[in-house]
């Protein structure tokens, strides 16, 4: 069972352009900012809105825009989870799960919730649930339909942060058990690192990066892969052991290359001094400190000046450097320390 | 933070406007023969009129249920200028007079109609001074008020809940049937008290179209006008039945529709 799709949907002067294959047993989960059209392409696999394009589904053409082809949603054993359940509030558990069965569907309802251990829930309506049982529920309703392409749209991001990691791992179980095509839009990357065997980077419509979660966050093509792995990217023009900067400044870093390049720099490799470093470190840039922030027990600051950077410090190197909302500083970086890969 | 204070002459035409609707309903209340309700609620004349309001007044909710809602879903799921022209369709019986709306039924169901000669000539029926025409009249202006409830009703949906039950594999009627009505249920019970609220009420559509004929066609509204000439009493204490359902809606409406 596999996934081939070539989706184009254009409206509202959004385009929506994307190709997407998923082999049988993958987890790909689509990561991107908002308005990458993440959401758009899931409605469109499940066939809730018209494409061009064609959609092939475990070798039956589910849409083809040039043959005319529609195969609508109901018909196609789609199965889709959104963000917060919507369970249908007026039916009990057991007929909410009961609803997309067929055949002495009350005995298999109460099987699946019995398996899935929510059997003493089945009496009670989806208002007098938590937040975390409605959205287990939810994906019981949709996996009882044994669906062939299992859709997931930011299914963990409604539940509190207490109940996320145990639903987290539970979701992580079901999938593994799953034989479809799954996939899983996520904003959030420690979702999509957990639960998923490759990212897909959508911006804008497009994709624009794509393979194993170790892969994306080690060489992240763009601003928001980097955020999302908490590194420096800064973007330029290699001439063999130096990067000139698109935003100015110069980067020195041996084996650069030649031609556009990406340049990534973790945080911790970025020294924080008070007074112009002396001897190896080549990478040496004035900078002022914009913005602190403690995380666990390191401090992120962000750095102003020509070369904008995020460095990583002890909290008593904050104390030693009395570091503080505009303070200048010095920053380096040693050339080792530079990963720079082709744009 | 106060809010900006009301000038005086304001004030007093906002009191003014508020006696407009008290005068009245007291002076309903006050010069109602209260000794003689008793007697003329038993009154043939009195049951007679009730019981044909009440008879017609259900049954034109219940022909604007059958009609109404999917003819609010069709509303719901159309764009652009056929949902202009459909809405404008639907809502026009609300502001039309209803003695206009009456002239228009005549001329369409009438003997001579539109749709009433081939009616005539093909199974001999005619609708016009019949209890069938006093429904007809009543469907005809209170049906947009169904109509216009259950379409916001729709509107306010979420249709993820249709998505859901789509991508289940329920088929479309599967899913309205299931799904979308019973989510429905408290715009179309609202919508279904207005309607049959104004269709009680209905007089000018009845009379034209369906006369004013005692036990077939003379619903309350009619019989006050008449009782007002011969017999004040008994239109006072009709008013005041009608009065008391009216009340009655108001009340039980007030958190599911005029409240939020």
């Amino acid at each position: 069972m596999s996934l081939h799709a070539e989706v184009v949907v254009r409206r509202n002067g959004f385009a929506l352009d994307v190709r997407l294959d998923v082999d049988e047993g993958e987890t790909v989960a689509v990561l991107g900012p908002n308005g990458a059209g993440k959401t758009t392409l899931l409605r469109a696999l499940a066939g809730l809105i018209a494409i061009e394009g064609r959609v092939e589904l475990d070798g039956e053409v589910l849409d083809d825009s040039k043959a005319g082809r529609h195969v609508p949603t109901e018909r196609r054993r789609v199965g889709l989870v959104f963000q917060d359940h919507v369970l249908f509030p007026h039916m009990s558990v057991l007929h909410n799960v009961a609803f997309g069965l067929r055949g002495d569907s009350m005995r298999k309802a109460r099987d699946w919730l019995g398996r899935a251990g929510l059997l003493e829930m089945a009496d009670r309506m989806p208002g007098e649930l938590s937040g975390g049982q409605a959205q287990r529920v939810a994906l019981i309703r949709t996996l009882a339909t044994q669906p062939r392409l299992l859709l997931l749209d930011e299914p963990l991001s409604a539940l509190d942060v207490s109940v996320r990691a145990e639903t987290r791992r539970e979701l992580s179980r079901r999938l593994a058990a799953f034989e479809g095509v799954r996939i899983l839009v996520t904003h959030d990357p420690l979702e999509a690192i957990a639960l998923a065997d490759r990212l897909v980077v959508m911006e804008q419509g497009k994709v624009v990066q794509q393979g194993t979660p170790a892969d994306v966050t080690a060489r992240p093509r763009s601003r928001f892969v980097a955020d999302l792995a908490g590194v420096n990217l800064l973007r330029g023009r290699a001439h063999h052991d130096h990067v000139e900067l698109d935003g100015g400044g110069t980067l020195a870093a041996p084996d650069a290359g030649e031609g556009e390049v990406l340049a990534v720099i973790h945080p911790r490799a970025v020294a924080l001094y008070l007074a112009r470093p002396e001897g190896t470190p080549r990478n040496v840039w004035r900078a002022t400190a914009e913005e602190l922030d403690l995380q666990g027990d390191r401090v992120r600051v962000r750095l102003g000046g020509t070369v904008p950077l995020v460095a990583e410090v002890t909290p008593g190197a904050v104390r030693d450097l009395h570091l503080d909302r505009g303070a200048e500083v010095w920053a380096a970086v040693k050339a080792t320390e530079i990963s720079v890969y082709r744009a | 933070m106060s809010q900006a204070r009301i000038p005086g002459p304001l004030l007093a035409l906002a009191a003014a406007g508020l006696l407009l609707f008290l005068v009245p309903l007291a002076a309903l209340i006050v010069r109602a023969p209260w000794d003689q309700v008793g007697p003329e609620l038993v009154a043939p004349e009195t049951t007679t009129a009730l019981g044909l309001s009440l008879f017609c007044s259900l049954s034109a909710t219940a022909l604007a249920l059958i009609l109404g809602v999917p003819l609010a879903l069709l509303l719901s799921r159309t764009t652009g200028t056929v949902r202009a022209v459909l809405r404008a369709l639907t809502t026009l019986p609300m502001v039309l007079p209803p003695v206009v709306g009456g002239v228009a039924l005549l001329l369409a169901f009438g003997r001579r109609g539109l749709a009433g000669a081939p009616l005539y000539t093909a199974f001999g029926i005619q609708i016009p001074f019949s209890t069938a025409a006093a429904v007809i009249a009543e469907t005809f202006v209170a049906m947009p008020f169904l109509v216009i409830a259950v379409e916001g009703g729709l509107r306010a949906l979420d249709h993820r809940y249709e998505e859901s039950a789509r991508a289940l594999g329920a088929g479309a009627w599967k899913v309205f049937a299931r799904v979308t009505l019973p989510l429905l249920r408290p715009a179309i019970f609202s919508g279904a008290v207005l309607c049959w609220a104004r269709a009680l009420g209905e007089f000018g559509a009845t009379i034209t179209f369906a006369g004013n004929l005692p036990g077939r066609t003379q619903t309350v509204p009619l019989a006050v006008y008449v009782a007002l000439e011969t017999k004040p009493e008994g239109a006072i204490v009709l008013s005041l039945i009608l009065l008391a359902v009216s009340l009655a809606i108001l009340v039980g409406l007030r958190d599911r529709w005029l409240g939020a």
